[in-house]
């Protein structure tokens, strides 16, 4: 399955809807995605991952980086995931500790919220 | 004899395809279900990283990859034909559970169950490059995903060799 990219507004916090497969092919895209968001200047992004079918390390580079970007405007990026599949890639490589990894996008928005 | 091999130019577009194709095999060879999405994760690294490899040095050679039902053993060999003096430096990770570390860039540990992942995650972090993908991730993803994992450096290119346990081979 190919990728499959949206994104709102809620509650000031822009969320990412990914749908699909992210890999060396379709990265790329997701790349774009957020660069384009956090230039928009949004700083405070939620990776919605539960349609994701697929993760390697392309995409998690991808995640790190757009981690990286919103970082240095004091921002963060969370995730959500509860498919156990792609929650074994996070903790292989150690990731679980640098994400915000929450259940639901509610669940993610409310936690931003604490932190501000 | 390998039961199937596959060649393919190194486009990204091709590593869906291959791992599609080393997962229909694995099911085929007898590999455990709850172990088929671990080889498609770890054969669709190291094909990401053999088609990075050929991108940079030599696009025009296929990748290769041989999947060979051994009996009690699914090995899948995935080699490129890039200069080594880039590659990975030659080891070995044999034995069950491949400690971290093993078959990645050299000072890069795979963090894989270790305690000290949180920190080496953090540091990948600070060192991402500009694509926002650290050096050694992918095989470091292998190394804590496949039961066996050896990369090894020869003068014709790098190859990663994976296996995983299977039952007995499907008849007809």
């Amino acid at each position: 399955m190919d990728l499959k990219l949206g994104h709102y507004n809620k509650d000031g916090i822009e969320v990412v809807d990914v749908e699909g497969e992210i890999d060396v092919y379709t990265a790329p895209r997701l790349r774009e995605l957020l660069i384009d968001l956090v230039n928009k200047n949004n700083y405070q992004l939620v990776v919605n991952m539960e349609k994701v079918e697929f993760l390697d390390s392309t995409g998690l580079g991808v995640l790190v980086g757009g981690l990286k970007r919103v970082r240095a405007h004091d921002g963060s990026l969370d995730l959500v995931c509860t498919q156990e599949r792609i929650l074994k890639i996070f903790r292989i490589t150690g990731l679980t500790k640098v994400f915000g990894i929450h259940e639901t996008v509610d669940g993610a928005i409310a936690a931003k919220k604490l932190e501000k | 004899m390998a039961t199937v091999e596959v060649t393919f130019t190194p486009l990204p577009a091709h590593v869906r395809t291959a791992r599609l194709v080393a997962t229909a095999v694995a099911r085929r060879s007898g590999v455990d279900e709850a172990l088929l999405d671990e080889v498609r994760l770890a054969v669709g690294e190291a094909c990401s990283r053999a088609v990075e490899a050929h991108r940079r040095h030599c696009p025009a050679e296929p990748v290769k990859i041989e999947m060979t039902d051994q009996g009690e053993r699914f090995v899948v060999v995935v080699s490129d034909q890039a200069p080594t003096s880039t590659a990975p430096s030659a080891t070995t990770g044999a034995g069950t559970g491949a400690s971290p570390g093993t078959g990645a860039s050299p000072g890069t540990s795979t963090g894989a169950n270790g305690h000290d992942a949180g920190q080496e995650a953090a540091t990948l972090v600070q060192g991402a490059d500009e694509a926002g993908t650290p050096a050694g991730f992918g095989l470091a993803v292998i190394s804590g995903l496949a039961d066996d994992v050896r990369v090894s450096s020869t003068s014709s290119g790098v190859s990663v060799r994976m296996s995983w346990p299977s039952a007995a081979p499907a008849v007809g």
